[in-house]
């Protein structure tokens, strides 16, 4: 491999990397503040990515449809926790993670009754449609700079959000005392369902951003769902900037797994959980 | 609140009987269906030993029964049949010794960190089947011809006879079970249910925790082991997929369906999710929709499991009902 | 009449399961019926629904072309849904042959699973009609009488493939394809042809199946600098990849082959990125034949959508399984006949007519295809009835 084939493949590590970041973000969230495993998460990824494909037809531009996407994804968020989840808190973990299990398959099937079974794609807005020469043969599609562009501002945004906000200090509060918050006059159900709200359009808006480069098929949820939780179990439960290293991590091992040792790819990014929990068995970052 | 025990008990020898009539009567599809709902009844109830009667909620059980599956295709000679004597110690030593090296790392979290990491270990081996040359890949490995058990040139049992294997199942299902009561009543199965309930409080008494974590975990392996051997020899079949996050799921959900932490209610659920899924896949081809609705359903009302159905009825019936236990 | 059979299959099930499970339920029911019970085991739900929809909807439109009969005897389906999951196949195909009873069992798409379905037909001597799968094997080791296949074998449009681009002028080039049998499998076809002619295949690449993420590979492929790359992925893989090697800018520079899996399908969904590519195949969709105009006029009415090849091939298995009934007058009890008289039939099949190998496999002409639109038309007979060499197979 020479240099400059090696820089380009270190650009679609950290490429892959900030989009498995905001895929996982949202449920590095709702794990670590409400304490759920949600296995629905990449039904969430996938239910962005129809809803792109399905708005861009509609109104033929991705923008619109994106925005319309964030606004539905909040409305659904707010309306799964209402009716299901907020009635699991007191309840085992067990539960939630069978609910969000039984989910996966309702999900699934009112895709397949709602849209088809048929592959899609959305085009690439017309503003971002260009590349950039990065060698004699090879360009790079400005959408996918465009794409880590977004994921980075979106990973600096949730940092200040949590940090620096009143409502990011209640969240904080919750995930270390559901009780005690509540004790202290802060309103934790709608803190809850502020957070599951934002962790499904989290994972909805990773889809509909994704859609134009990874196109819209059935299962696509699945895909990502299983390493979407190695990103948060290598991070750390909660963890936001767990789950940001952690996510470049596994681009890095992904990536230069399929070039340097292709038969043992898939491989790779889990010898590379074994090796952090063997290091440290909660993740690299412990909390929030 | 517990069940009479000694009631749900005298059920015993009459399902016993039931099993052991039916293939005198059954067509073979059926027979073979409901060998199929034992071999996940074994594999549920080594589950149930973590999730009912430990505390721990192993989201890669799917991990040890594949593993143990593959070990009898990939100790099995090609074209002959392989050693009884051989292949199932193998194979259930197979699911132990993998338990085992997992467990070493995921008993060291806790809670809904233990659910994670347990799915994670499984995938990654799951990825071991998948990717690796090992077993076949992503296309799986076929096992031509079933072991037996001979003893000189006598074969004393066969698997590749659908009767002999319908009764080895059925046997096993006896042992399993029997084995899981006589160990919960063991000082081992005394202080898992204090690991259960208060883990700090074991811990201060001095008990050695992980270690009896890690020995509830193996066995479970173990005879996840036995079930996976079993299925194997079932469809004489092995892919990755048997090892993967969804049959982890479906297993759970077996043991969350019948009831945790009873026996019976992870044999119960065993059978309740093969049967819906049979007749749910024969009504529509939207039939996961069904199974989804009724995953949520049993969750969102009924927490007890089938197993604790009666007694809310009675409930209902008697004291107005009392909806939140 | 769909929901009519699933009520009774429910009926079926629950009675056998629930009740005393006394006796085989589904031959009482079915006596004095004389109906043909054709099993139908393809996906109808994950990845490749779309394709086990199209197969049963070609296979009931050649059924009910001749009034609903076959053989002068009506038909009776039973389906069920494979999941593409190769871990259930074995019980699956059970379910069909000892719960259902059926005459014969068809499918399907995914190769793991129609290998799994090949060796429970081989135990059971069951009738298998194959109305995809292209696994090789199918008509190589795993051949027996019982067993015929309608679609093609991997190595087919391959090989035909490595024919057209040597004649190209292309003598470096790279492949890239799933890591499972199929996928090696057409890359090994590709591969005897291209190397036969004088090619050379400079690096065989393959990533895990499902895998999706291409851009290390594409890297790779840019920094090789081949002649052309031959690729195989299908559905969802196929467009994600065709879209990202063309706005990756290798399609101007390097071009693009593969089987016509590629684009088959997946069009609408590559748009323009798919553009003037070419791929093999035994099917085309602007084919200048009376059947072929035929077939798409009268499935167009039916299903009010256009077919595809998974359509054609679902409607020759069920020409296939005519051909046979009509020579034993609807008895499937003369087996011997009947696949004697399905062994030598000439189908008139809307991709042109072909006959069966030795092994069972079509023989038939390679087309080669170029996108123009939401289409691939016709360029070229790529090969003229090609066999497939059926190794392994001993009959």
């Amino acid at each position: 491999m020479d240099f400059s084939t090696f820089l380009i493949q270190l650009l679609n590590a950290l490429q892959y990397g900030l989009l498995l970041f905001l895929v996982a973000s949202g449920l590095t969230l709702v794990f670590g503040i409400m304490g759920i495993i949600n296995l629905a998460h990449g039904s969430f990824y996938m239910m962005g990515a129809y809803m792109a494909f399905a708005l861009t037809a509609l109104s033929g531009n991705l923008l619109v449809a994106i925005l319309v996407g964030i606004a539905l994804s909040v409305l659904i968020g707010f309306l799964l926790e209402w009716a299901l989840f907020s009635r699991l808190y007191k309840r085992d973990h067990l539960d939630q993670v069978l609910l969000t299990y039984g989910l996966i398959l309702i999900f699934e099937e009112l895709r397949s009754l709602l849209v088809g079974d048929d592959v899609h794609g959305v085009p690439i807005p017309e503003l971002l449609s260009a590349s950039i020469q990065l060698s004699e043969t090879l360009s790079y599609p400005v959408y996918r700079l465009f794409m880590s562009a977004v994921c980075i501002l979106l990973a600096i945004v949730m940092y200040w959000l949590i940090r620096h906000t009143r409502l990011g200090m209640m969240i904080r509060a919750g995930s270390s005392n559901r009780e005690m918050v509540q004790a202290l006059g802060i309103n934790i159900d709608l803190i809850y369902r502020i957070v599951f709200g934002l962790g499904v359009t989290l994972a909805a808006f990773a889809g509909m951003l994704a859609a134009p480069v990874s196109s819209v098929y059935p299962g696509m949820g699945n895909q990502v769902l299983i390493i979407c939780f190695v990103v948060v179990v290598i991070g750390g439960v909660g963890s936001v900037w767990g789950a940001l290293v952690a996510a470049l991590l596994i681009g890095l091992a992904d990536t230069f797994g399929k070039v340097i040792a292709p038969d043992y790819a898939g491989l790779a990014v889990y010898v590379l959980m074994a090796a952090v929990l063997l290091w440290r068995p909660e993740g690299i970052f412990r909390r929030i | 609140m517990p069940l009479p025990r000694n009631k749900t008990r005298n059920y015993l020898p009459l399902v016993l009987l039931v099993l052991a009539l039916f293939p005198v009567f059954g067509s073979s599809y059926y027979n073979e269906l409901i060998a199929k709902i034992m071999i996940m009844a074994i594999f549920a109830l080594s589950l149930d030993l973590l999730v009912g009667f430990t505390g721990l909620v192993s989201f890669g059980h799917a991990a040890f029964f594949g593993a143990a599956a593959y070990s009898v295709v990939l100790l099995s000679p090609k074209y002959d049949p392989g050693n009884l004597w051989l292949v199932l110690p193998a194979a259930v030593l197979t699911g132990a010794a993998v338990a085992f090296v997992v467990g070493l790392f995921v008993l060291r979290t806790k809670g809904i960190y233990f659910i994670m990491v347990t799915l994670a270990f499984a995938q990654m081996i799951y990825f071991v089947f998948h990717d690796t040359p090992l077993g076949g890949g992503s296309d799986g490995a076929f096992l031509n011809v079933k072991p037996e058990l001979r003893i000189g040139e006598k074969v004393l049992l066969d698997l590749n006879e659908p009767m002999q294997f319908y009764y080895i199942v059925l046997a096993f299902l006896v042992v399993a079970y029997v084995f899981l009561r006589v160990l919960l009543r063991s000082p081992l199965g005394h202080a898992l249910a204090g690991i259960r309930s208060n883990e700090h409080r074991m811990q201060s008494l001095g008990f050695p925790v992980f270690l009896y974590k890690l020995a509830s975990f193996v066995t479970a392996g173990g005879l996840a082991g036995l079930a996976g051997f079993l299925s194997a020899c079932q469809y004489g079949f092995v892919t990755p997929e048997i090892l993967s996050w969804h049959q982890s799921g479906n297993v759970l959900l077996m043991v969350i369906l019948g009831g945790m932490g009873t026996l019976n209610g992870a044999a119960i659920g065993a059978f309740a999710f093969v049967v819906l899924q049979e007749v749910f896949s024969a009504l529509t081809k939207h039939w996961q929709l069904l199974m989804g609705a009724v995953i949520v359903t049993v969750v969102m009302v009924l927490p007890g499991g089938l197993s604790s159905l009666p007694q809310r009825l009675k409930g209902l019936l008697i004291g107005g009902g009392n909806r939140n236990g | 009449m769909e929901q009519g059979f699933n009520r009774r299959r429910f009926l079926l099930s629950t009675a056998g399961i629930a009740g005393g499970l006394a006796l085989p339920a589904a031959p009482v029911f079915a006596q004095g019926a004389k109906k043909i019970r054709v099993g139908l085991m393809l996906p109808y739900t994950g990845t490749y629904a779309s394709l086990g929809t199209a197969i049963t909807n070609g296979f009931k439109l050649a059924v009910d072309e001749g009034g609903g009969k076959l053989g002068g005897r009506e038909i009776e389906y039973f389906t069920v849904d494979d999941e593409s999951d190769a871990a259930k196949a074995p019980e699956n195909a059970n379910k069909l042959i000892k719960r259902d009873n059926v005459d014969v069992l068809v499918g399907t798409v995914h190769s793991g699973v129609a290998l799994a379905m090949a060796r429970v037909a081989r135990e059971t001597n069951t009738l298998l009609i194959v109305p995809n799968a292209g696994a090789d094997e199918i008509t190589g080791p795993l051949c027996s009488p019982n067993i015929f296949r309608t679609s093609f074998s991997a190595w087919q449009p391959s090989y035909a493939m490595g024919q057209v681009m040597a004649d190209r002028k292309h003598k470096n080039v790279v492949t890239l394809a799933w890591k499972y049998s199929f996928g090696e499998q057409s890359v090994a076809g590709f591969k005897e042809a291209f190397e036969k002619a004088g090619g050379k295949v400079v690096k065989e690449m393959y990533l895990p199946f499902p895998n999706v993420e291409f851009q290390p590979y594409l890297t790779e492929i840019a920094a090789l600098k081949p002649d052309a790359v031959f690729v195989f992925f299908s559905g969802g893989g196929a467009v994600k990849f065709v879209r990202d090697y063309a706005t990756a800018g290798l399609r101007s520079s390097i071009p693009l082959y593969g089987p016509g899996f590629v684009t088959d399908g997946t069009l609408e969904g590559q748009g323009e990125a798919a553009e003037g590519m070419l791929t093999t195949l035994h099917y085309a969709d602007n084919l200048d034949l009376p059947k072929s105009k035929s077939f798409k006029a009268a499935y167009f009415k039916a299903f009010k959508m256009q077919p595809d090849v998974f359509a054609v091939q679902g409607y020759d298995a069920a020409q296939l399984f005519a051909a046979g009934l009509a020579q034993v007058n609807g008895d499937v009890g003369k087996r011997a006949d009947m696949i004697k008289a399905m062994e030598t039939a000439t189908i008139d099949s809307p991709r042109g007519a072909f006959t069966l190998s030795k092994a069972h496999n079509p023989v038939q002409d390679i087309y080669l295809r170029k996108v123009e639109g939401k289409e691939n038309k016709f360029v070229s007979v790529a090969a003229k009835a090609l066999a497939d060499p059926a190794r392994g197979c001993r009959m």
